[in-house]
């Protein structure tokens, strides 16, 4: 069996793409890795370690055009004889997977959550109905695509460093220009981090995120924050989590002045350790929380970083 | 400029998720059904608003059965000229994507729009399936969109930031929050929804790449531990020792 994984490195390689080579070698089949973009042959050859055989970049393209992107994994294909694609579940999954799916007659399974089922079936659990139930896709077709939720599969270092070739996959033109491309620096993307600090309206003003962004600090956690906060524009667009906003599912979720409504927890009640700060016992999170602490978050965030920063003195 | 909009439906946020026969068949018992955010919200207001400043005529496509002809209705009252509904159960991506495709290349549209994705099922799959049936560019998660005579400036999320690209019509875009205000539907739109044209086509010979086998409830949480607020010193050695997250 031979798997081919995509990953974009216009972006540097993360986790992300450490689980979904961890998750091809999982399948059991000889892993090939096919990327575009700039990353050097250096940072690639690592993904050898997870249980890549072989990298191929095709350097031609350094856009995200998914129909660019498309011919060329189709072209790997045809040339390793895969018979599954994987990609991480990201934004640019979004769009190159179901072209593929179109192009190779590929069942998709978008979000997987699990390695497949395969007694009498092919079959992928993935979140529906904004994660308040497991769905169990079975995929049909002999090549089949996978495009795996980031967090649902720890990466695993199997071997070394691996061999990466140049390759050219028949691109063709794109038709989208990108004029510019804003990236805030340094952060750490919403949906690929580990530890998430959220705050929603108990916060009553946008000049008190500083204790937020503290315990962030402390926990190397990303901000996320509830819709209406991002309505007002008290926290940019990019970081407002729910069923309108990101889907995450960290390890660990710390909500702070989030009332914990239906739609704010469709996207994060995928996270595994939630923990909710609010001063009101009825609130709704409570009942999705792991950990609860009734109390002021004016008071409670600054002693939780305190705490924290006592822990990571002791234990590091 | 003629623009599709690809309409699906999802059970309003508030509705009991449930299982029947075996766990193999969603429950829509009691389930109420509301125009998929993103596709009123996003997808829907912005090719109104377009239409208004540029002219033409908005077209909303549903791949569904008579059940859905609500719905349809609904996003008739927020202004689209007329609906179509291919007649089938759409019960897989590809099989959704290749039936609005078929209708839009024999029809001929500058601009189909989908929205961001169904909150129900497929995850982000049917816009980009249209659009390598079609052959045509799609830009996915756009979040602002204008046009310039057949040039379409549009803004996207990509990871971690924002991208504006230009790209030729035809194309496909997948929307997004930022796109547009969602718009409530007025006693006049509603009249007027009544009696634009619904046509409804058979629909095409199509093999499905997947289906659901079954469905499973995830495990009920356990009570929340409640911690003393004055003690985050606790808080931290649960989350080290027992939660192991830290
Ligand atoms: C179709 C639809 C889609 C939606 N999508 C989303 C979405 O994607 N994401 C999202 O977040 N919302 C979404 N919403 C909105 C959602 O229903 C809630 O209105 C929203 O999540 C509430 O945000 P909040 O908890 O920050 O504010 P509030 O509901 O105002 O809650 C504030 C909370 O802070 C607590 N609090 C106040 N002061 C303090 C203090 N000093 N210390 C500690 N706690 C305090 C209060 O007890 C309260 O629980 C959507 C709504 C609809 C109808
Ligand atoms: N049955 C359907 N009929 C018409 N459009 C649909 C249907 N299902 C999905 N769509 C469109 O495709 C988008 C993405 O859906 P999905 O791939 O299911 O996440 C939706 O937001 C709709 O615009």
């Amino acid at each position: 069996m031979s798997t081919i994984v995509y990953i974009t490195s216009s972006n540097g390689l993360g986790k992300s793409a450490f689980e979904a080579v961890t998750y091809a070698k999982k399948l059991g089949s000889d892993v090939t890795v096919v990327s575009t973009g700039l990353a050097d042959a250096a940072s690639l050859a690592v993904l050898g370690e997870y249980g890549a055989g072989n990298v191929l970049i095709d350097r031609s393209v350094t856009s995200d055009d998914a129909q660019q992107i498309t011919r060329i994994i189709a072209s790997a294909v045809e040339k390793t004889g895969a018979n599954t694609v994987v990609f991480s579940h990201d934004l640019i999954a979004k769009s190159i997977a179901p072209r593929l799916s179109v192009r190779l007659k590929a069942g998709l399974v978008s979000g997987a959550t699990s390695l497949p089922i395969t007694d009498g079936g092919f079959t992928c659990s993935v979140n529906v109905f904004s994660g308040k139930a497991f769905g169990n896709v079975n995929i049909k077709t002999d090549k089949k695509i996978i495009s795996l939720l980031p967090n649902s599969i720890q990466p695993e270092v199997t071997g070394s460093v691996c061999s990466v070739e140049d390759y050219s996959g028949n691109a063709g033109e794109t038709r989208i220009k990108v004029l510019s491309t804003k990236k805030p620096e340094g952060e750490i993307p919403l949906t690929e981090a580990e530890r998430v600090v959220s705050a929603g309206r108990g916060m009553k003003a946008p000049e008190n995120w500083g204790i937020v962004e503290d315990l962030a600090k402390v926990l190397g956690a990303a901000t996320a924050c509830s819709r209406p906060v991002a309505d007002i524009g008290w926290r940019p667009h990019h970081e407002h989590v729910g069923q309108t906003g990101f889907a995450i599912r960290p390890n660990l979720y710390i909500a702070a002045g989030i009332s914990g409504a239906i739609q704010h927890l469709a996207g994060v009640n995928g996270s595994k350790v939630i923990v909710a700060i609010n001063t009101d016992a009825e609130a709704p999170f409570f009942k999705a929380a792991d950990y609860g602490v009734l109390g002021d978050v004016f008071e409670v965030l600054p002693r939780l970083t305190e705490a924290l920063k006592k822990f990571n003195a002791t234990n590091n | 400029m003629k623009i599709l909009v690809c309409i699906s439906k999802s059970p309003d946020t508030t509705s009991k998720i449930a299982f029947t026969d075996g766990n193999t068949k969603f429950d829509e018992n009691g389930v109420q059904y509301i125009v998929n955010p993103y596709d009123e919200w996003y997808a829907l207001v912005r090719a109104l608003e377009l239409k208004e400043t540029l002219g033409g005529n908005v077209t909303i496509i549903t791949v569904g059965t008579a059940g859905d002809d609500s719905v349809i209705r609904k996003a008739l009252a927020i202004g689209a000229d007329d609906a179509v509904r291919i007649d089938a159960d759409p019960t897989d991506a590809y099989y959704t994507a290749a039936q609005i495709a078929s209708y839009a290349k024999a029809n001929g549209f500058d601009l189909v729009l989908t929205g961001k994705e169904t909150i129900n099922y497929n995850g982000s799959q049917v816009g980009g399936m249209i659009a390598e049936e079609l052959d045509l560019p799609f830009v996915s998660l756009a979040t602002k969109m204008d046009i310039n005579g057949t040039t379409v400036t549009l803004e996207k999320e990509i990871v971690g930031g924002v991208q504006v690209v230009e790209v030729d019509l035809p194309l496909v875009v997948s929307c997004a929050k930022g796109m547009a205000e969602q718009r409530i539907p007025n006693m006049r739109g509603i009249m007027a929804a009544r009696t634009k044209p619904l046509t409804i086509v058979p629909a095409i010979d199509v093999n499905t790449l997947t289906s659901f086998a079954s469905y499973t409830m995830p495990a009920a949480k356990t009570a929340c531990k409640m911690i003393d607020p004055n003690n985050m010193d606790e808080l931290v050695a649960l989350l080290h020792n027992e939660a192991k997250v830290i």
